[in-house]
């Protein structure tokens, strides 16, 4: 029996697969969880985390091959673009498992945004030092930077505030 | 409200989004250092990104048509036979099988890359409106506009940041930096007037509450560009002449050899997937 409940149990099976460490549920893409029990049906509602996000069209066949494995005998995904993302609906445990993964988490709410040459404060993942700089607000995915730590001397990726 | 002035204007938008996308892509494994290259392909993917997203709202619109409406929408003949025999348009048949002519993008965003000091200026110029205009964008009457302008504007965000950074650490560096960046600045700024002078398009996206009225951003946008310029220790370009025509379809002759790279293989080999 698919209840909403063990569907949102189920998607957290789902990973992104950029940062596989996250599930899609973590990472604060699915907005919405619908079951039509009777017709064994289920919609299931995404958001792009950026625009341009190649991802998307991989992570809405795995909702689905997910869900039809579960018993499901009808699966949409659908794309839902506002409210639009922010790194404010990423999971306390998905922040855990970002950090411990060598991905500094986004820590600051993301309404303020930062000025011109002003940086985050981050820590490094992996000595967690504070002493650490910018390389370049953009890098290998929409949604990281690239820092460097000043004290152990390793570069990181901070997935940026949103 | 008619769908046809949806159609162009959401056009209009994508066109130049799709143009500025394919022209910073171009950088790509050339950029002076690794992370320069990798946030100017950034920066295109987000933009490549709003152009699908534009794209595809556009195809919807296209197929829900009456086919009288749609009987003479584009001059290009294989995309506007495809129409004509009902078969269901996508975002890549708007991309890649209209010519020159149908594209409405301002003719900043066409300019060639040039020097870094020239790229930079460019963004920097665009960046800044885009901003504007998808802050106003996202009041517009028309829901998946709106939503597409506020998912837009955060991406943007960043985009103004590394082209305002770049303009000030250029113009406030060394001689020659200096010199280029206000060189780049004074050539590309004759392609900035354009970006306010309403369209017969926009005019009826404005009178519908979809659009934007662009001729009311003018003032805050040259106050935004003076305040960055003046940061930079630069002097404000001037032009006597302000270029015009890339909005009605009059373009310069770089859009033509941009979309004959980009839209190549679906040419030489039409429906080709990979």
């Amino acid at each position: 029996m698919l209840t909403v409940d063990n569907c949102w149990a189920y998607l957290e099976e789902v990973a992104d697969p950029e940062v596989p460490v996250l599930s899609i549920v973590d990472l604060g893409i699915v907005r919405a969880v619908e079951v039509d029990s009777a017709k064994e049906a289920i919609r299931v509602v995404i958001t792009p985390t950026y625009s341009g996000c190649p991802a998307m069209d991989v992570i809405a066949m795995q909702i689905k091959m997910c869900l039809l494995s579960k018993g499901a005998k009808q699966v949409v995904v659908e794309n839902q673009i506002s409210p639009s993302w922010t790194t404010d609906w990423m999971s306390e445990k998905g922040k855990e498992k970002l950090e411990a993964y060598g991905i500094a988490p986004p820590k600051r709410k993301s309404a303020a945004p930062l000025g011109l040459f002003e940086e985050d404060a981050v820590t490094c993942p992996k000595c967690k030092s504070d002493d650490t700089q910018l390389s370049s607000q953009f890098g290998a995915t929409s949604c990281k930077a690239l820092y460097k730590c000043n004290h152990c001397q390793e570069p990181f990726e901070h997935f940026k505030c949103h | 409200m008619s769908s046809i002035t949806t159609l162009k204007y959401t056009l209009q938008l994508a066109d130049n989004v799709l143009i500025m996308g394919q022209r910073l892509a171009a950088w790509c494994g050339k950029g002076p250092i690794l992370e320069q290259d990798i946030a100017l392909t950034n920066i295109s993917l987000d933009q490549i990104g709003q152009a699908r997203s534009l794209y595809q709202y556009a195809a919807q619109i296209i197929n829900n048509m009456p086919a009288a409406d749609k009987a003479h929408l584009f001059n290009a003949p294989l995309l506007q036979e495809k129409i004509n025999n009902q078969h269901t348009i996508t975002e890549d048949d708007l991309a890649y099988l209209r010519d020159a002519w149908d594209f409405r993008n301002c003719l900043l965003v066409e300019q060639e890359n040039g020097d870094w000091a020239y790229t930079v200026a460019r963004s920097f110029f665009f960046d800044r409106f885009q901003y504007l205009l998808y802050t106003a964008l996202q009041k517009s009457s028309d829901s998946t506009l709106a939503a597409i302008a506020e998912k837009s504007l955060k991406e943007v965000q960043y985009h103004i940041k590394w082209a305002s950074e770049w303009v000030i650490r250029l113009g406030d560096g060394t001689a020659i930096s200096k010199e280029k960046m206000q060189q780049a600045l004074q050539a590309r700024w004759e392609y900035t007037g354009e970006l306010f002078v309403m369209n017969a398009v926009e005019q009826a996206a404005m009178k519908a509450n979809i659009g934007v009225d662009v001729s009311s951003l003018q003032q805050a946008y040259q106050q935004q560009i003076e305040a960055i310029v003046n940061e930079a220790s630069l002097q404000m370009p001037t032009a006597a002449w302000m270029q015009t025509g890339g909005k009605n379809g009059v373009h310069t002759e770089h859009l033509g050899y941009i979309l004959a790279e980009m839209q190549y293989l679906q040419r030489a080999y039409p429906n080709m997937e990979w």
